[in-house]
């Protein structure tokens, strides 16, 4: 069970107003999309659901306790970028966190229990497409592959709330609908509550159980600071409704993409074969 | 025709390039050297390649009569033993001082200023209160390169500190990480190749305060010797003294270059070296 509600927030910097009396309740299992202009403080209400930022007023609680001031393993994250530690290797990534727990002094395992450690962030690093990178730095891995191991590295620790902001916004398309069946697959796996920050509408009504639309509700032309934002449109997607995530649908890979598009535009071959020389990537 | 920059010597070329000025030194050198003992055979100003062969046989090769000694060894030694201990103290205090000053608010607000401060002050400034507190020993020579060398390391590394980006900070902590796991697994490898690069780059100031503290008050060191046979204008001594602590200088920093490729291989790879 993982409820979270947030009551009354409102987040100031400075004179800035940013957000403005935000309330929301988010039962057990929800995957919460939040969408909203640049700017309008998705990436701030993130970052209180994760105490790295302190709300101004009002209080968040999950399961009915106030949020412990400090980012704690309950709640794992995502970020669009500097996720994983570039100087370890995917397999060192997924395995720190238990090791952590595990060695308070070293933070490191030996002998049995770090094989049975390893073998399972192996197991963990293969779900998510990189078994064969285990031991690749993230500079060797694309963008698609660093935020996967991002993924492994937070699911490990089964957090009961996983945030997530604009984890797919680097990817291209294919790479991206991969990305989308991860992680709702592991989201149906994994008993947690997702809160999910993105730029892409299309994406949110694949992913989301719910979404939640953050704007400024007034506007002030003189004074834009003097208003902030707050939750313009809260909707519950009905599951009956969505359309099946494509399971067994081959991986549509970029040249198919652009197949389909240059058909639909009625494009004129101007040089190339039937099929188009589009670079040819394994999704990720 | 090519724009300039799009011009890159292979490697055969490359070498050349390298060798060249040195090449282009030696021969004006020579030159030079000629055409001053032609002039006047007791020339002591720019001696010839052979009274340099003479004067590194003589203290290199040759035990000296009053020690027992090879010089350029002994001195050599003595040398390197204060750079190895003034920089091995430094780069200790810029890891228990430099990471924490860096990473914790509280005491980068107590060390930032007074670090900072510390190392605006001229060191050779200094050189006779070390002289003494710490008498004409080994460790007033020590404490001198520590002081010249500490403040700047702990600053540098503290600044790469405060640059890791915020967010692999918070994720550390999303993860279960205490401020010391942090600290030892998270901030510390990832400053490691910014030490190097610092460690390397003091290693010019290393020598200066070595050489200045050796020439001032010493009985044995490559600056001491230096600085005694100058009084004879023995440029046949000084000149190889001077190359071969070059030679030493480079070494170092080409060992260090390569230690730190060695223990922090995802730089290396980030930077397309590896
Ligand atoms: N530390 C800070 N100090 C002052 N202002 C800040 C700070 N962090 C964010 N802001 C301001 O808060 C507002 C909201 O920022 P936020 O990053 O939450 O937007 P966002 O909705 O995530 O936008 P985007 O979609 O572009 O990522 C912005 O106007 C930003 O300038
Ligand atoms: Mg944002």
């Amino acid at each position: 069970m993982t409820e979270i509600v947030v009551r009354n927030l409102t987040k100031r910097y400075g004179d800035a107003l940013i957000l403005e009396n935000v309330s929301v309740d988010l039962p057990d299992h929800e995957f919460c999309v939040v969408l909203g202009p640049s700017g309008a403080g998705k990436t701030t209400f993130l970052r209180i659901l994760l105490s790295q930022e302190r709300p101004t007023s009002g209080e968040v609680l999950i399961d009915g306790a106030p949020l412990d001031p400090e980012p704690q393993p309950d709640r794992g994250v995502v970020f669009q970028r500097y996720s994983v530690f570039p100087h370890m290797t995917a397999l060192q990534n997924v395995m720190f966190g238990p090791q952590l727990r595990a060695a308070p002094v070293t933070g490191r395992l030996w002998g049995a229990r770090r094989r049975a450690l390893r073998e399972r962030a192996a197991a963990l690093l293969g779900d998510v497409g990189l078994g064969h990178a285990l031991d690749k730095y993230p500079a060797q891995l694309s963008g698609g592959m660093q935020q996967r191991l991002a993924i492994a590295q937070t699911l490990i620790m089964e957090p009961k709330v996983l945030l997530l902001d604009e984890p797919f916004g680097a990817l291209d398309p294919s790479t991206r609908k991969a990305m989308h069946r991860l992680i709702v697959d592991l989201w149906a796996r994994n008993r947690m509550t997702v809160v999910m920050v993105t730029h892409d509408i299309e994406e949110a009504f694949i992913l989301g159980t719910r979404i939640l639309m953050v704007d400024k509700r007034r506007r002030d032309p003189h004074a834009p600071q003097a208003w902030g934002s707050g939750i313009v449109e809260d909707i519950r997607l009905d599951p009956a409704k969505k359309p099946p995530m494509p399971e067994e649908e081959r991986e549509e890979d970029m040249a198919a993409i652009f197949a389909r598009h240059r058909a639909r535009a009625g494009a004129a071959l101007v040089a190339g074969a039937e099929a188009p020389p589009a670079p040819r990537r394994a999704a990720g | 025709m090519k724009r300039a920059v799009n011009y890159r010597p292979d490697r055969a070329t490359g070498a050349f390039l390298a060798l060249l000025p040195f090449a282009f030194a030696l021969v004006a050198y020579f030159l030079a050297s000629e055409a001053r003992l032609a002039a006047n055979p007791a020339d002591r100003l720019m001696p010839s390649f052979g009274a340099f062969a003479d004067a590194i046989e003589q203290f290199a090769f040759t035990e000296n009569r009053r020690t027992g000694e090879y010089l350029l060894w002994s001195d050599t030694a003595i040398s390197l033993r204060r750079i190895a201990i003034g920089l091995g103290v430094s780069v200790l205090l810029c890891i228990v001082v430099g990471v924490p000053a860096g990473f914790l608010p509280v005491l980068s607000r107590l060390l930032g200023p007074f670090v900072a401060a510390l190392s605006l002050i001229p060191p050779l400034a200094v050189l006779p209160i070390l002289f003494i507190v710490f008498g004409l020993g080994e460790l007033a020579k020590v404490a001198l390169i520590v002081f010249g060398v500490a403040p700047f390391l702990i600053r540098d590394v503290a600044l790469a500190v405060q640059q890791i980006p915020r967010e692999l900070i918070v994720k550390a902590q999303t993860l279960g990480a205490s401020t010391w796991q942090m600290m030892t697994l998270v901030v510390f490898p990832q400053v490691l190749p910014r030490l190097f690069d610092s460690l390397r780059l003091s290693l010019g100031a290393t020598w200066l305060f070595l050489i200045a503290a050796e020439a001032i008050a010493s009985e044995g060191g490559l600056g001491y010797r230096i600085f005694l046979v100058r009084r004879f204008l023995a440029m046949d001594v000084i000149l190889p003294y001077v190359a071969w602590i070059t030679l030493l200088a480079f070494l170092m920093d080409w060992g260090l270059a390569r230690l730190s490729r060695r223990l922090a291989r995802w730089r290396a790879i980030e930077k397309g070296e590896a």
